[in-house]
């Protein structure tokens, strides 16, 4: 008997808006309206703009360890405006933008990375996770919570963030496994940004696409241009609409790049060429929506002008606010860690809250110097 | 598993005119010896490779040996935990390099599950000469999720070894002898410890498992430490000293084996004990201390062995809240005058 196949796959990419300004009209049409559009650029200029500051201050002893987002704006963003107030973001660490996009307030990301636990209590609702810095951990939360809301008769669906590097874990192929296996309402996206701290995507994952570790589970997969705005809406559009009418879980690639360091305890330098940061730097998810609305004249320089003004207050004003918030009591440490707090716990808290941070200063200590590292 | 070359009970610092390097080194001298001596040994993990490791223990490590013998993996702690399982069975001595022992988690199965039980579970057949390493505990703002103090949990666990160095002295003298050892070593590497410098001969030496370190040497009361909690304790004893209180620190240096005859001499010598564990104190090291010294040390305590721990809670993100949840000098000062009924 002849061998025959019986299997062929195949992984569709969408490009709408590409980095020379190439424009595909029937795919964009009515996708993101001019207006809207100029609302996005501006959301991801104010997120760039936050980079560059949290950047600053980092390196003036302000801030923790931050993730800087440069680069790969669009991917959360888009994603943010298809999905529904209600609907979860379920995110790990580089989707500032799509939070912002979505109410969460810039002083909660600047608290959180100035190393307070409140800058993960996100005034509600937001349908947002705190973040999550364990590798992995999170897409097996979104399907948990797309399983949830399915069984609760609700539309709510789930949308993850990951990187590629996280599709090693076997969380990952577990979330895929059950979404497709229980026709879970989630949107997986992959952020594909070809690097793991100093780990180049081939370590990785050997097959030409991450796309297509998604099929392997039975669902749908596609690659975008995660630096295109339109494509990652364009993307996600159609996984949200599978997800609710259908209830079943899709695998969005998106191809986008760190501009920056992994985060600020990252030299990154050190193990990528420069070269390809230039090329990188040319596909700027920012710099073709700018050119973009330029063309349409819905853009030009003295608007881009009265807009950085108004970020930089903006942006300065949730510095501001986010570092006059004064450092939590020890009791926080014990209030939150059962929803009744045993007796036991209660005396503790009462004894440690009796010594003051003044008195640990009594004893000077050579090993107990602090100060944030991270990865 | 070698013997030491007798210098189990030294000051631990070497001789005076000895070179200084940090604790991370220590640990690279250690493995990079190891490697040059023995074909079987590579390193394994996250970044270790072309980034030197996400603390530079591995720094060089890469040009000397090779990616065949350092080799950086994908983000999947399972995967190669339980790769190096396979690997130890077919003869060879991975050592592998958590990024922090709280990515150990992920990896739970693997290292507590089959690597302590593979001797037992074939008869003895496949042992696993495995050394896990990593970062441990908390004191870096790391948050809670990455800031785990792994000795309370996994040291319950029979089958495996637990070595916790305080100095780089003893933490190449210990890796060294972790490589060798036949059966799986958890070597932690305590958070804000690798910096530190110390004192380490040139020359080959191994510290064996089982016997304490004195620390410095007391009357009054005795205080059982390990890791980075050792220089909280010698912060304290400093403290202490002023007040005309003398104590005794025991640099446990591991775990499990643990030297419970160097905690009984030096308990009935001082009549107290006081021990400082960074872990949770429900089901501890700390715990098994207090119990050992409790039935051995019943008729020579003049008080019950008190203990320092980490509060009950998650570690604290935020920086003075850390610090505060941590163990610190001011709490062993106050344990050991509470125990002494000086307080
Ligand atoms: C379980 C676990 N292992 C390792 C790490 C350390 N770590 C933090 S970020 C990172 C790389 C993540 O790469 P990728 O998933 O591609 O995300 P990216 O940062 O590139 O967006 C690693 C290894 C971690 N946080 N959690
Ligand atoms: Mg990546």
């Amino acid at each position: 008997m002849p061998i025959k196949s019986i299997l062929k796959l195949e992984i569709e990419r969408v490009s709408i808006l590409d980095e020379h300004g190439n424009y595909d009209e029937k795919l964009g049409a009515g996708l993101i309206p001019d207006a809207d559009l100029v609302k996005l650029y501006e959301a991801m200029s104010s997120c760039r703009y936050l980079d560059e500051v949290a950047f600053k201050l980092q390196r003036s002893g302000r801030m923790g360890t931050y993730p800087q987002n440069m680069g790969q704006e669009a991917t959360s963003l888009g994603a943010a405006y298809v999905l529904n107030k209600d609907d979860w973001m379920v995110t790990c660490y580089r989707e500032n933008c799509g939070l912002f996009w979505r109410g969460v307030p810039m002083e909660s990301i600047l608290l959180h990375w100035m190393g307070d636990e409140r800058g993960n209590a996100m005034p509600r609702p937001h349908f947002a996770t705190p973040i999550a810095v364990p590798i992995g951990t999170q897409m097996l939360h979104a399907a948990g919570l797309a399983w949830a809301s399915k069984y609760r008769g609700e539309k709510q669906i789930a949308c993850t963030f990951f990187g590629d590097g996280a599709t090693s874990e076997g969380d990952f192929h577990e979330a895929a496994n059950f979404a497709a296996n229980l026709d879970l309402p989630v949107v997986f996206c992959c952020q594909n940004n070809f690097w793991a701290i100093s780990v180049p995507g081939k370590i990785q994952c050997s097959a030409p696409t991450v796309a297509q570790r998604g099929i392997a589970y039975g669902m749908p997969c596609i690659q975008v241009d995660g630096n295109d705005i339109f494509a990652c809406v364009y993307a996600v559009k159609a996984a949200a609409h599978r997800a609710r009418t259908e209830s079943r879980p899709t695998f969005i690639e998106m191809v986008t790049y760190r501009l920056g360091d992994h985060t600020t305890a990252d030299d990154a330098r050190r193990y990528r060429d420069q070269a390809e940061v230039d090329v990188w730097k040319l596909r700027d998810p920012l710099l073709r929506t700018r050119k973009f609305l330029e063309r349409q004249k819905c853009w030009d320089s003295s608007k881009e002008e009265v807009m950085m003004k108004r970020i930089e207050i903006e942006v300065n004003a949730a510095v501001t606010r986010a570092e006059e918030i004064a450092a939590p009591p020890i009791t926080d440490a014990f209030n939150y860690t059962f929803a009744e707090l045993p007796a036991d716990l209660a005396q503790q808290r009462d004894s440690m809250q009796t010594h003051s941070l003044a008195s640990e200063a009594t004893v000077t200590s050579t090993a107990a110097s602090p100060g944030a590292g991270g990865h | 598993m070698s013997t030491a070359a007798g210098q189990g009970t030294a000051a631990g610092q070497g001789t005076a005119a000895g070179r200084e390097i940090e604790f991370r080194d220590a640990v690279r001298e250690a493995m990079c010896e190891e490697m040059r001596r023995d074909k079987r040994v590579m390193l394994i993990g996250e970044e270790v490779a072309q980034y030197n490791g996400a603390y530079k223990v591995s720094k060089g490590m890469l040009e000397e040996f090779g990616a065949r013998r350092v080799i950086d993996t994908p983000i999947s702690e399972s995967g190669f935990a339980g790769m190096a399982i396979g690997a130890a069975m077919m003869g060879l001595r991975p050592i592998v390099e958590f990024m922090s022992w709280s990515f150990s988690l992920v990896a739970a199965d693997p290292i507590l599950n089959n690597a302590p039980k593979m001797l037992y579970m074939s008869g003895g057949q496949f042992g696993c000469p495995i050394v896990f390493r990593g970062n441990d505990g908390a004191g870096g703002q790391l948050g809670s999720t990455h800031s785990w103090s792994i000795e309370g949990l996994f040291s319950n666990v029979p089958g495996m070894k637990m070595v916790i160095p305080s100095n780089p002295y003893d933490a190449k003298g210990l890796m060294k002898t972790a490589i060798r050892d036949d059966d799986p070593v958890f070597f932690l590497e305590s958070e804000r410890v690798l910096s530190m410098k110390g004192e380490v001969p040139e020359g080959e030496y191994l510290i064996p498992f089982g016997q304490a370190r004195i620390a410095r040497a007391g009357s009054d009361c005795t205080i059982v430490a390990f890791g980075r909690m050792v220089h909280l304790a010698l912060d304290a004893a400093a403290e202490l000293e002023k007040q005309g209180i003398f104590c005794e620190i025991l640099d446990m240096r591991t775990i499990r084996p643990l030297d419970a005859g160097a905690i009984v001499r030096s308990v009935k010598r001082t009549g107290a004990c006081v021990v400082v564990d960074q872990s949770w104190s429900f089901g501890s090291p700390g715990s098994e201390v207090a119990a050992l010294v409790h039935r051995e040390c019943f008729d020579d305590l003049d008080n019950y062995v008190h203990r320092v721990h980490s509060a009950d809670v998650p570690a604290p993100y935020a920086q003075q809240l850390e610090q505060q949840y941590l163990p610190n000098a001011r709490r062993i000062c106050e344990a050991v005058r509470s125990c002494l009924y000086r307080a």
